[in-house]
């Protein structure tokens, strides 16, 4: 048993920013992650940060812009936070020497985005996301900060009591990936989720392969609420053999999107007629996609974005990851020639509950970035707001973990206050997905841990339930292997659960997860040694991929209307006054329980009128 | 792999435990297992079989605890081709179709994770940036050489970690402009000689293709002393943090160990000039140590 003040869960932007604002506060803090810090996901964002730090810029034009881009689904308390933390965040990693892309004058540089009112995305390169994951990582070291890498967390320790609202984490158990060793790890202040996001449920998907939401379905399965599944966003440029991003900033420079017909189809068709490329991302996603399913696409799949106007010295200046990228991954000089592009999944709007100091409703439990849904972006994330996400919430979380006193939160967490709870009509049978006969089905709260137990005692229990798994899994001899589970998931959600959605395609999804999930309970785990297991972790990470996915489409499947990213074929018009409300799903007794809470419109000074969202 | 039917139930009080319907319900489940395996096997099969080319893989296979995989050896591997198809697709449609145990590190699958290097054809590439096209047949995949096998195709990394964290690889700096909003300055032409320095994403090939850092286990190493540069050639750390540098950087097992032979700067997969960095940081070091100059 490992014991800290406060254990961060993943080594992205959030959870290194998370551990860094915890040992600012003097916790003894360790960070346990699947993957070594470098090799994070947050290294593989391009575009950039989104901070009001010009004059003629505004914290709260950013907030309206975030308002607005979310189709009237953020919390504003959550995106004013955001908004009005980003710039001295962003700044702070400049003083820790982050490289980014400067101006004449030695100023950090800023660049247009889609969505926004002034061009405010702050950048280095196309290679943003690297540059910040090694700056916060060098902060870390600095710092002497305790990381457990390549221990995968598979539970959170979690008391027994019936409400979620009245449990406590003291910690969580994880699996040491060299050795094959079980080990729990006893949080006295807080455990932090910064596990980052969940493409891996698609198969089409800018995100890496260790992206399988890990963090959303433990917190969901110790019985914090999943908010906003079905709003996925799925960005409008990725390369269509591999999925690899072509970020927003080509756009942003400038980039042009041609259909086969070399018609700028953006302002032709009409999609976005000020705007045009830099339209917000679900309008673009969904241009391109009309643009194929029209026969206007480019091999009946696929959209050109050109930059050679550029010039070869600007791309190379601001743009030039993406020059490899595309020789690399697609064999075109986008000096030379258009790139393919088309959308794919990229993106998690929704994920673990959490009000905007980071605190799930489980007393002890943070969740920060992208797992975690406070929430900044509503139905449609805009592009450079993921990356000050990061920075702002991890740092509220780690402070919080660490016990400085924060403002009381305005958005509630739980089933508290004004929801209302729903059914949602579902084809099959819903819920469970354990592993073997007697393992505990529950991943989260020890459920036969008996309800004295606290602190290390549960933790030490939660241990005891996760060996049995664990041991389950590598000593059944046959059935069935997760790469199959996995594909078939993978493939049904990005048939079914894709840009366009409709009834009878969502419904096929829920029968096709609920296969999965029967398989599931057969699975087994091929390779028997206890080093590096890689087929042990990813059998794990495909109960959570079951989860994942079963919200998306089930949310999806219960929001009868259009709004951002949710775009449903039976209902073309955006519905406010039944649809300004959050998806909750809660697990409870091995189902998911649907409910909703409403928006919070209402700012610091000023509340978000919905519009029509016209680029 | 052929899925089992179990045997008859033989103890009569276990049989008796399990109702009925729990017993058709597992049978069932399994005759589906059974089905859906056999389906894919055959599958991979006729894939393999239909695709116009066959790409012929030789992988190193290890595991200290698996009797079988104690002994090193080579395993074969046919992997039906399709266009645009990296070493690091081929591995995983090999694990996914053939074996679940074939291991190796892979995340991001666009050359910024850093996490897939590995030793092809003889020589340090990322798997994930490597087109299968591009090499010669059998195309064999070893582990990164120079590091300890942990199993298959993964080594271990701490001794890497530990050098680059040898060089202090954090930015220090003493005059940080006063206002929390306020950046430092920082000229175009700065960050544009740090900026291939800050490209690395510690892969760890360099490393592992340098002939000095094999014989010397001291010897901080490419990637090491880039780290260092990216620091000590960025103006906002300012000149008493850059000595401080370079005295690291002239110790015994640093920079005058290098011996010029550039298999770093050929294996590096983001193309940073590692050789010339080290190099220029030998010229600061005498400078320095001349102070008339």
């Amino acid at each position: 048993m490992y014991e800290h003040d406060v254990i961060v869960v993943g080594a992205g932007g959030a959870g290194l920013r998370a551990a860094i604002a915890a040992h600012e506060e003097g916790a003894d803090v360790a960070i346990v992650s699947k993957l070594h810090p470098v090799r994070s996901h947050t290294g593989a964002a391009e575009g950039g940060i989104n901070a009001a730090l010009r004059e003629g810029d505004s914290w709260e034009d950013h907030a309206y812009d975030t308002m607005k881009g979310s189709d009237y689904l953020a919390d504003a308390p959550a995106a004013e936070t955001l908004c009005k933390d980003s710039p001295k965040e962003t700044i702070k990693l400049e003083h820790w020497g982050m490289a980014f892309s400067r101006d004449d004058d030695g100023r950090v540089s800023q660049r247009p985005f889609g969505g926004l009112s002034f061009p405010r995305t702050t950048y280095a390169g196309a290679e943003t996301g690297h540059q910040l994951l090694h700056t916060m990582y060098e902060q870390l070291v600095k710092r002497g900060i305790k990381v457990y890498d390549e221990w995968h967390v598979t539970r959170l320790a979690v008391s027994d009591e019936e409400n979620p609202e009245d449990r406590t984490c003291h910690g969580i158990v994880a699996y040491d990936v060299q050795t094959g060793t079980v080990e729990g790890f006893s949080a006295r202040n807080g455990v932090i989720l910064a596990t980052g996001g969940l493409g891996q449920v698609y198969d089409h998907t800018t995100n890496a392969v260790a992206n399988t939401g890990d963090g959303v379905a433990m917190a969901y399965r110790a019985g914090v609420p999943m908010e906003d599944m079905e709003f996925i966003q799925f960005h409008p440029t990725t390369l269509p053999s591999t999925g690899v991003l072509i970020t927003e900033g080509v756009r942003g420079e400038g980039g042009i999107l041609y259909n086969e017909d070399g018609e700028r189809f953006m302002f032709e068709y009409g999609y976005a007629n000020n705007l045009g490329e830099l339209a917000s991302r679900d309008v673009v996603a969904r241009a391109e996609l009309t643009e194929v399913n029209e026969g206007r696409g480019i091999e009946d799949e696929y959209v050109h974005l050109d930059m050679r106007h550029l010039g070869e010295e600007r791309i190379i200046d601001r743009l030039e990851n993406i020059i490899h990228l595309s020789e690399d991954f697609e064999g075109v000089n986008p000096v030379e020639a258009p790139m393919p592009v088309k959308p794919g999944q990229h993106y998690a709007m929704g994920g673990i509950e959490t009000d905007e100091n980071g605190e799930t409703c489980i007393t002890g439990l943070y969740a920060a970035g992208e797992c975690a849904c406070a929430s900044v972006h509503g139905g449609n994330r805009l592009g450079g707001n993921a990356l000050p996400e990061l920075i702002v919430f991890g740092k509220r979380a780690g402070h919080h973990a660490a016990g400085k006193d924060m403002e009381e939160a305005r958005i509630t967490t739980g089933k508290v206050g004004d929801y209302e709870t729903a059914e949602v009509e579902s084809p099959v049978q819903l819920g469970e997905a354990g592993i073997g006969e007697d393992a505990v089905a529950d991943g989260g709260a020890a459920a036969d841990s008996g309800a004295a137990a606290t602190g290390t005692d549960l933790v030490q229990q939660a241990v005891e339930d996760e060996r049995e798994t664990i041991n389950h899994l590598l000593e059944k001899e046959d059935g069935i292997q997760h790469a199959e589970i996995r594909e078939r998931v993978q493939q049904s959600m990005t048939q079914y659960v894709n840009v366009f959605r409709e009834e009878e395609g969502l419904k096929q999804a829920l029968r096709d997860i609920r296969e999965a999930r029967e398989l599931y309970q057969d699975v087994f785990v091929g390779d028997k040694s206890r080093t590096f297991n890689t087929d042990l972790l990813q059998t794990l990470e495909t109960r959570n991929i079951l989860d994942i996915a079963e919200a998306i489409t089930l949310g999806a499947l219960a929001r009868n209307e259009f709004r951002g990213a949710h775009w449903r074929k039976e209902y073309q018009e955006r519905r406010d006054e039944e649809w300004l409300k959050h998806t909750l799903l809660s697990w409870n007794d091995g189902k998911p329980e649907l409910w909703y809470k409403p928006v919070i419109l209402e700012g610091e000074s000023k509340t978000y009128e919905p519009k029509v969202r016209s680029y | 792999m052929s899925t089992q039917v179990p045997d008859q139930v033989e103890d009569e009080s276990s049989a008796e435990t399990v109702p009925a319907g729990k017993q058709k319900r597992d049978a069932k489940k399994r005759e589906r297992a059974e089905r859906v395996q056999e389906q894919r096997e055959a599958e991979a099969a006729e894939k393999a079989r239909a695709a116009d080319d066959t790409y012929h893989l030789k992988v190193f296979r290890y595991d200290p605890e698996v009797p079988d995989k104690q002994e090193p050896r080579f395993d074969d591997f046919y992997v039906p081709y399709k266009q645009g198809m990296t070493i690091l697709d081929a591995l995983m449609w090999a694990r996914d179709h053939y074996d679940s145990s074939l291991t190796f590190r892979h995340s991001c699958r666009q050359a910024i994770c850093g996490s897939d290097a590995l030793f092809v054809n003889g020589s340090q590439r990322l798997g994930c940036k490597t087109q299968l096209s591009d090499l010669s047949e059998p195309v064999r995949v070893e582990p990164l050489p120079h590091a300890d096998v942990v199993k298959d195709l993964v080594v271990d990394m701490e001794h890497f970690y530990d050098q680059m964290e040898a060089v202090e690889p954090y930015f220090q700096t003493n005059s940080l402009p006063d206002g929390e909003l306020e950046e430092q300055r920082q000229t175009r032409e700065n960050r544009e000689k740090v900026k291939m320095s800050t490209r690395c994403i510690w892969c760890s090939a360099c490393m592992s293709s340098c002939n000095i850092a094999a014989g010397d286990n001291e010897y901080l190493g490419p990637a090491a002393i880039n780290k260092a540069y990216r620091f000590a050639m960025d103006e906002r750390e300012g000149e008493d943090m850059k000595q401080r540098r370079l005295e690291i950087l002239e110790q015994e097992h640093g920079v005058w160990r290098c011996q010029t032979q550039f298999s770093c700067t050929e294996v590096c997969p983001k193309d940073i000039p590692l050789t010339e960095h080290i190099q220029e940081l030998k010229r600061e070091a005498i400078k320095n140590n001349l102070k008339f100059w």
